[in-house]
């Protein structure tokens, strides 16, 4: 079974980051980024998977600018067979994500898809979802634990409440939850031989998609700050405060 | 403008969340239907109608729309959209699940977690773990939008019940995907996102069985017990209590971190509390820069003469 798996290059979640002094967006520049966390966590699924002799093949796909090929070959050092970049500079919403990877899901036939559940730039939650929208396939998101089954997929999911457990058909979308695995760190020789892997640069015009979304983005602000608080010398104290200024108890 | 609100069901009941989607709904302006899909959910429509600001109610009451999976719930909710410009559910787990499912089906953009309305094609969103406030304008025919509870007040109960329960036949098939199981975590306390007092555990309460530091101060306070992911990560205690970015959103009244170094990922969770308070032995954490009450010293002494005094 071949397995697909997208991921995102990020502002790396350890930035503080800033809003542009326009408030046209936040300011990326010079800013450390990063694979998102949660594909980190999809490609180890789908490496697990070869490693389990389940997954033949895996496929590393990231849609974004020219720089996303150090993320697709970081998937490549962790155990991604080969990559495929579509390359565009344009701010592409989940809509047009998804349509992307909906036509490499068509032309790979892949018996699985991995995502991660958001990328903590947008914070959207929404690609995954689209995406099985799209290819009319079953979607397991928020997995904490993916099991295949013969032909059906035993996926456990985050929600709400606990957990619950699904069985999909196959082929299906996957999202993974931060609980799904431990992502490795790809070793100094992998990452050398990653730079003799294959890597497809394609653009969005090749699968004739247009990026442009009705979704503009007016403004960014930062949110309110909080006043810096006091701190309390006992218990008692404390108590005092919540009970008499700040009315809480 | 005519509003389709996706009800959130808890054990096919009708959940808190419901009516601060339905404020949201009000707060873009128009008809507002309510639709409670399931299996066995004529209790829930019945609360749904008493809701405030409720037109209709429209339920879907088939074991195809059980456990709410999300291949049935799109599809039943691409009959219904055509009647609506905006189709909103809470962003729970299940909105998150289903709602861009529709969208994509209908060829429209979804709307994740709004905290605010500017009008009916103008909506207020946190990006970047909250760290950013985006303003989004959506020219699409039908919006659909999840909804941050925590930043819309709840609509009050009516009593009157004044909304029309109506039924929907639409009934589809799915053969895709089927429930398995489910295990849900047990608790007499109140639920996370809507308690009025949180008092959540880190990393520094060491363990599973040191949590129950927090139930005797949780009991007299009413309050909800939450974690960071830390405690979560490390087994302490399940992941449906954790508190941050990937975890749930919470504004309470009064919100209590104990041994929490304040992370970004956690401070998304929970920055928006009317009151915080910092339990800390580190008088450095990141918590504290939040924290409208700090009090730096060690839980295991602090813990105990708080729940004695409080």
């Amino acid at each position: 079974m071949k397995v697909l798996v997208a991921v995102k290059r990020v502002i790396d979640y350890n930035v503080k980051i800033r809003v542009k002094a326009d408030h046209s967006d936040v300011d990326l520049t010079n800013v450390k980024m990063a694979m998102n966390p949660f594909c980190e966590i999809a490609v180890e699924e789908a490496v697990r998977l070869k490693e389990k002799g389940v997954a033949t093949e895996v496929v590393a796909v990231s849609v974004g600018p020219k720089a996303a090929q150090e993320q697709l070959r970081t998937s490549l050092a962790l155990g991604a067979d080969r990559a495929i970049h579509i390359e565009t500079d344009e701010r592409v919403e989940s809509l047009a994500v998804a349509k992307l990877l909906a036509n490499v899901v068509d032309e790979e036939q892949p018996g699985l898809v991995i995502l991660g559940k958001q990328a903590i730039d947008t914070d959207n939650n929404q690609t995954g979802q689209m995406l099985a929208a799209l290819t009319n396939l079953p979607q397991g998101t928020f997995a904490s634990e993916v099991v295949v089954d013969g032909d059906k997929l035993h996926v456990t999911r985050e929600i709400d409440g606990g957990l619950q457990t699904i069985a999909l058909t196959l082929p299906a979308i996957v999202t993974t939850d931060l609980r799904l695995n431990e992502p490795r760190y790809a070793k100094l020789p992998d990452i050398m031989k990653a730079k003799k892997k294959p890597m497809d640069v394609r653009t969005p015009a090749d699968f004739g998609v247009e990026v442009a979304s009705k979704v503009s983005l007016l403004k960014v602000e930062s949110p309110a700050e909080r006043k810096g608080g006091v701190k309390v010398a006992s218990v008692d104290e404390l108590i005092d405060k919540l009970k008499n200024e700040a009315k809480v108890l | 403008m005519s509003i389709l609100v996706l009800a959130d069901l808890h054990e096919g009941q009708l959940a808190g969340a419901t009516a601060h989607v339905v404020a949201a709904a009000e707060a873009i302006g128009g008809d507002i239907d309510v639709l409670v899909a399931g299996e066995g959910v004529q209790a829930a429509a019945e609360a749904a109608a008493k809701l405030n600001g409720v037109t209709k109610v429209r339920v879907a009451d088939n074991v195809v729309y059980a456990h709410q999976l999300a291949e049935p719930l799109s599809a039943l909710l691409v009959e219904l959209a055509d009647d609506y410009t905006h189709v909103l559910a809470s962003a729970s787990t299940t909105g998150k699940n289903v709602l861009p499912r529709l969208a994509a089906l209908k060829d429209v953009s979804q709307l994740s977690d709004i905290i605010a309305v500017d009008s009916a094609d103008t909506f207020k969103r946190p990006i970047y773990a909250g760290n950013a406030i985006a303003t989004v304008k959506s020219d699409d025919a039908l919006k659909v939008i999840t909804v941050r509870t925590t930043g819309f007040d709840a609509v009050s109960e009516g009593g009157s019940g004044s909304a029309s329960i109506e039924a929907v036949d639409v009934v589809v098939e799915n053969s895709q995907s089927s429930f398995v199981k489910e295990e849900l975590a047990q608790s007499d306390r109140p639920e996370l996102g809507g308690a009025k007092v949180v008092i959540s555990g880190g990393r520094g309460m060491g363990n599973g069985e040191n949590f129950k530091l927090l139930d005797g101060i949780a009991d007299k306070l009413g309050a909800a017990i939450g974690a960071s992911r830390a405690a979560v990560d490390a087994g302490f205690v399940p992941n449906d209590m954790q508190v941050g970015q990937t975890g749930k959103i919470v504004a309470p009244e009064l919100y209590i971190a104990v041994g929490i170094s304040g992370a970004i990922q956690h401070l998304a969770g929970m920055k928006d509390s009317k009151v915080i308070v910092a339990i800390n032995k580190d008088d450095e954490a990141p918590i504290f820069q939040v924290a409208d009450y700090g009090l730096v010293g060690d839980l295991f002494e602090i813990l105990p003469e708080l729940e004695s005094n409080i």
